[in-house]
């Protein structure tokens, strides 16, 4: 597998912000691509640290081993309608109302 | 002051209110009170919710009189971190994004909260989403550290422990997934701990890194740690990931801590978590208490972890990557904030951006955006992936460690609490407060933090120990004979020397 080099490199540009931001659907003011570019820059240069140290070791997603669980198939009360729609922004006919779901023009 | 009932311990209050000398609404009302005199100065809390602990109490009290007391800390208030859902209360995790929220479920930890009859006096401030390490990031303001108003009370848990140094609470939950208990404890001069990873229900906690999120007690004392771990521990059908096992003693090995005697318990120090970066004085008050230890009867030595160096840069790959798949449920859409775009189409695509832009306070974004970087393509092997390997030799660390000794011991934290504003434009000399407390999330080991004295300029220090993964109760017995030995030195607990805060 191909993988970009890391470290000394300067790799987040504020184009980068910006093109990440947008997939972490998080609008940035130009201001903020700006700050967060230099300070993602040096937290990645120190962090990238971990891939020269990592070696070939298996990786670890959880802290302690165990194993998948299914509960029993038991009907148990789940939250009222009213109380699942009482915080949404929005809501109509029992249901969220959100915005157009689709983008195009 | 000094039959002022704010001052003893949870225990003690617990047993007068047992023994029938206090009322629960007595209790709750004398810590209301104390929250409306120092309140101005500290802003420990988000939201006081007096009349629902009055009304808890109440309940309590009439529970008593028919003789039923439900639980060793019945009666007894206690303030929860606000990033824990309470049912009917506002829950806003810090963050603008929930200004508002009541959320329509408790946590299992509330419920056992309520189970157990300790009325909830409030939600207390922490970091945006428990992001930080100083109380800072706060969409509510900041929290001061009561030993000077001028300081970082530590984060994210901030206020619980702000509220419980200050005698607001004699009890608090906190939320620990790098240091968020520990920390805040080791800044304040009180005691906090981080459970086994699984030992204590994440459900209806917001989650920020789900593999390393753990809740646990803040309090004064060690024994009460004990008490309130018990009430909150145990197996939750709820939580996918909560070990189906009932919990070690944890009370009893407190008591048996609090006899003093430590012989044949093997301690090992933290080569690494050591020297370079610690402030001298609280290098200092580790030494003395590792003396008072020794003079118990363990038998000390040094072990090396030497994978500890790495354990920062692997956690701030894993945190914010998790983070930023946990939070993409905020999105406009069904519960929170919704703000729409200033122009263009109003899609559900650019309402959840707008919304996110407007809601997210500055380190949020931050970390969204760094963990969306780490797993994006052509990264993920070598970022997410490699931290995950780390994640491994930081395990076979503590695992080779513990063949050797019951315990790991090391300062909580390598300061004192900073100023105001310090580190706040330094983003990674802020995440440096977590090196010492790191590793115990990412192997999903317990930890606890109780104040080991004051540092040269007056501040309290902290200091860790840490366990295997479900021996806790080694946590309370050591923890408790250090406490012991401490206070028999300075003659009371360190809260004691703390100044006294103006009162309304």
């Amino acid at each position: 597998m191909k993988q970009r080099k890391l470290v000394g490199m300067s790799t987040i540009s504020e184009d980068e912000v910006a093109r990440v931001a947008a997939l972490a659907r998080i609008d940035l003011r130009p201001d903020e691509i700006t700050r967060l570019a230099g300070e993602l820059d040096v937290i990645v240069e120190s962090v990238a640290q971990v891939s020269a140290v990592a070696g070939d070791a298996p990786a670890t997603s959880h802290p302690l081993p165990i194993s998948n669980v299914f509960r029993a198939d038991e009907p148990a009360p789940a939250l009222p309608v009213a109380a699942a729609l009482g915080a949404a922004p929005q809501a109509e006919d029992g249901r969220f109302a959100v915005p157009q779901i689709l983008g195009e023009e | 002051m000094t039959s002022d009932v704010t001052r003893l311990s949870a225990a003690e209050q617990a047993k007068l209110f047992a023994s029938g000398e206090v009322s629960s609404v007595e209790l709750v009302t004398a810590h209301l009170d104390r929250i409306e005199a120092v309140e101005p100065q500290l802003n420990a809390f988000i939201h006081v919710s007096a009349e629902v602990a009055l009304e808890q109490a109440r309940q309590v009290d009439a529970q008593r009189a028919q003789g039923e007391i439900s639980s060793p800390l019945a009666g007894v208030p206690i303030a929860v971190k606000d990033i824990v859902v309470t049912k009917d209360v506002v829950t806003t995790a810090a963050s603008k994004i929930l200004e508002g929220w009541v959320p329509p479920y408790d946590a299992t930890i509330v419920e056992k909260i309520k189970a157990a009859g300790l009325p909830i006096l409030g939600k207390t401030n922490l970091d945006e989403f428990a992001m930080g390490s100083s109380t800072e990031h706060s969409a509510y303001g900041n929290t001061a550290n009561p030993w000077d108003l001028e300081r970082i009370p530590g984060g994210s848990g901030g206020g619980s422990a702000a509220a419980v140094a200050a005698f607001e609470a004699p009890l608090a939950i906190g939320t620990d997934t790098g240091g968020s208990i520990r920390q805040p404890a080791a800044v304040t001069g009180s005691v906090g701990v981080k459970p086994t990873y699984g030992g204590v229900s994440r459900y209806g906690l917001i989650a920020m890194a789900s593999s390393l999120d753990q809740a646990g007690p803040v309090t004064r004392t060690v024994l009460d740690s004990a008490l309130l771990h018990e009430i909150i521990g145990g197996y939750d059908p709820h939580d996918s990931t909560s070990i189906n096992e009932p919990l070690p003693s944890l009370v009893a090995a407190a008591q048996q801590g609090a006899t003093g005697d430590l012989t044949g318990v093997r301690i090992g120090v933290v080569r690494e978590l050591s020297g370079e970066g610690y402030q001298v004085g609280v290098s200092k008050s580790f030494e003395e208490s590792l003396d008072l230890l020794r003079a118990a009867g363990a038998e000390i030595t040094e072990v090396s972890c030497p994978h500890f160096p790495s354990a920062l840069s692997a956690y701030y790959l894993i945190m914010p990557s998790e983070a930023s798949s946990n939070l993409a449920k905020f999105d406009g859409m069904r519960f929170g904030l919704r703000v729409e775009p200033e122009d263009g189409p109003v899609t559900a695509e650019r309402v959840m951006s707008a919304t996110r832009g407007a809601g997210f306070g500055d380190e949020v974004k931050r970390r969204i955006i760094l963990g969306t970087y780490a797993l994006s393509a052509g990264y993920y092997d070598a970022y997410y992936g490699s931290a995950q390997k780390v994640r491994t030799l930081i395990q076979r660390d503590f695992t080779a460690a513990f063949e050797n000794v019951d315990v790991l011991v090391s300062p909580t934290a390598p300061t004192t609490a900073f100023k105001f504003g310090e580190k706040l434009d330094d983003p990674l000399a802020m995440y440096l407060n977590d090196v010492a407390t790191i590793p115990a999330n990412l192997a999903g080991v317990p930890g606890i933090s109780l104040p080991s004295g004051l540092s040269d300029d007056g501040l309290p220090v902290g200091f860790q120990i840490l366990a295997p993964a479900k021996a806790d109760d080694r946590l309370y017995r050591v923890g408790a004979a250090l406490e012991k030995a401490l206070e028999n030195k300075w003659g009371g607990p360190l809260l004691s020397q703390a100044p006294e805060l103006e009162v309304k």
